[in-house]
């Protein structure tokens, strides 16, 4: 893990203006896609992004990473009422080229930065029954995220049990994702962002109290 | 940015793109070797697809693809320069994206415009009139004479 520096040849990092993206765009991108590998592999591991990124508020490092490894010209992000600013739509579109949406139905990934006033889970793409790739990857960053007392994770990737909590969701969002999981092989995944941190929930994963 | 805002920033990211890596670095030179930026988008070298048409009003069709190598910085003050240049030489990228943020003060622009920007346009310039007198010189114009039948 390195800790990066964007200054040029001589001088620091200017006060305003948009944001440098990965410092080695490779590594870096590709760094980021294994974290979410192993989050999505196994459920409620927390994993550490470790880059020394910064991201226009309202963005998270964390979010802002995983939508500049994931998405790209072919993927409609979708930000949220909290997200959307001007300069953290700047940043996606300079950094990803990504198109954004406008209603969370047609988006390939969603950033949800006020999970509290969050849309439905069944507001995204969920796919088809042909094709149940063609779903969201919804982004939620949160107050928190702890291994332990929290929910109860069972499923694919989990030997037995494992814990996740999960501060400053709304009070449904445990209810949200049990139907998400009912409606497997459809239904949305989900990356959990806090600060630099990352945990996922597929949609293969119970979860219960 | 308005329209002619526009033209003339595309003529000067033109012409530092068509400009050869040795007459980038004499403009870099001249201009002090300017510090103090910082990469928003470090030098990636890639593909670009290069379209055509025939006459200027067919069907737009696939010339070929050409190395392209692109780079954006922000200077300190702000200004966001982007470059877009032929092959893979990372320094020309940067430093045609230097200048480019650089031009946008324009309280600096007469000069560096005159420093660099006119010199190498008027070379490439001489560049093209001399290759296009080559080709001029070695021309071959063909007829067809017209068949006895009419």
């Amino acid at each position: 893990m390195t800790t990066l520096s964007h200054t040029g040849p001589a001088g620091g990092v200017p006060p305003t203006g948009p944001l440098p993206g990965f410092g080695d765009p490779v590594q870096d991108a590709q760094g980021v896609f294994r974290a979410v590998l192993d989050a999505m592999a196994r459920p409620g591991t927390i994993h550490d992004l470790a880059l020394g990124i910064e991201a226009p508020a309202p963005l998270s490092a964390g979010s802002a990473a995983v939508l500049m490894a994931l998405a790209d010209f072919e993927t409609p992000v979708w930000l949220d009422g909290a997200a959307e600013s001007a300069e953290a739509a700047a940043h996606l579109r300079f950094h990803c080229g990504c198109p954004l949406a406008s209603e969370p139905a047609e988006a390939v990934f969603a950033l949800v930065a006020g999970p509290a006033l969050m849309p439905p889970l069944s507001a995204f793409a969920v796919g088809t029954e042909e094709y149940p790739d063609r779903s969201c990857t919804v982004i939620v960053q949160v107050a928190s995220l702890a291994a332990g007392a929290g929910w109860v994770l069972t499923g694919p990737g989990i030997r037995d049990r494992a814990s996740l909590r999960v501060g400053g969701l709304p009070p449904a969002f445990a209810g949200w994702v049990r139907d998400n999981h009912a409606g497997f092989p459809l239904g949305v995944d989900l990356v959990f962002t806090c600060g630099g941190r990352i945990a996922a929930l597929p949609r293969s994963t119970r979860i219960g109290e | 940015m308005t329209s002619s805002d526009i033209a003339a920033r595309r003529r000067w990211m033109g012409v530092l793109a068509k400009a050869r890596p040795p007459e980038i670095d004499e403009a870099w030179s001249a201009l002090g070797a300017p510090s103090g930026y910082v990469h928003l988008r470090r030098p990636e070298t890639g593909l670009a697809m290069v379209r055509g048409r025939m006459g200027g009003d067919g069907a737009a069709f696939n010339v070929g693809e050409m190395t392209v190598t692109r780079c954006s910085v922000r200077l300190a003050d702000g200004a966001v320069g982007h470059a877009y240049v032929a092959g893979r030489d990372a320094s020309h990228a940067e430093r045609a994206a230097v200048i480019d943020a650089l031009l946008q003060d324009e309280e600096r622009r007469a000069s560096i415009e005159a420093l660099v920007i006119a010199p190498l346009e008027r070379a490439q310039a001489e560049r093209r009139d001399m290759a296009s007198r080559k080709a001029a010189a070695t021309r071959v114009d063909f007829f067809t004479m017209i068949r006895g039948e009419t």
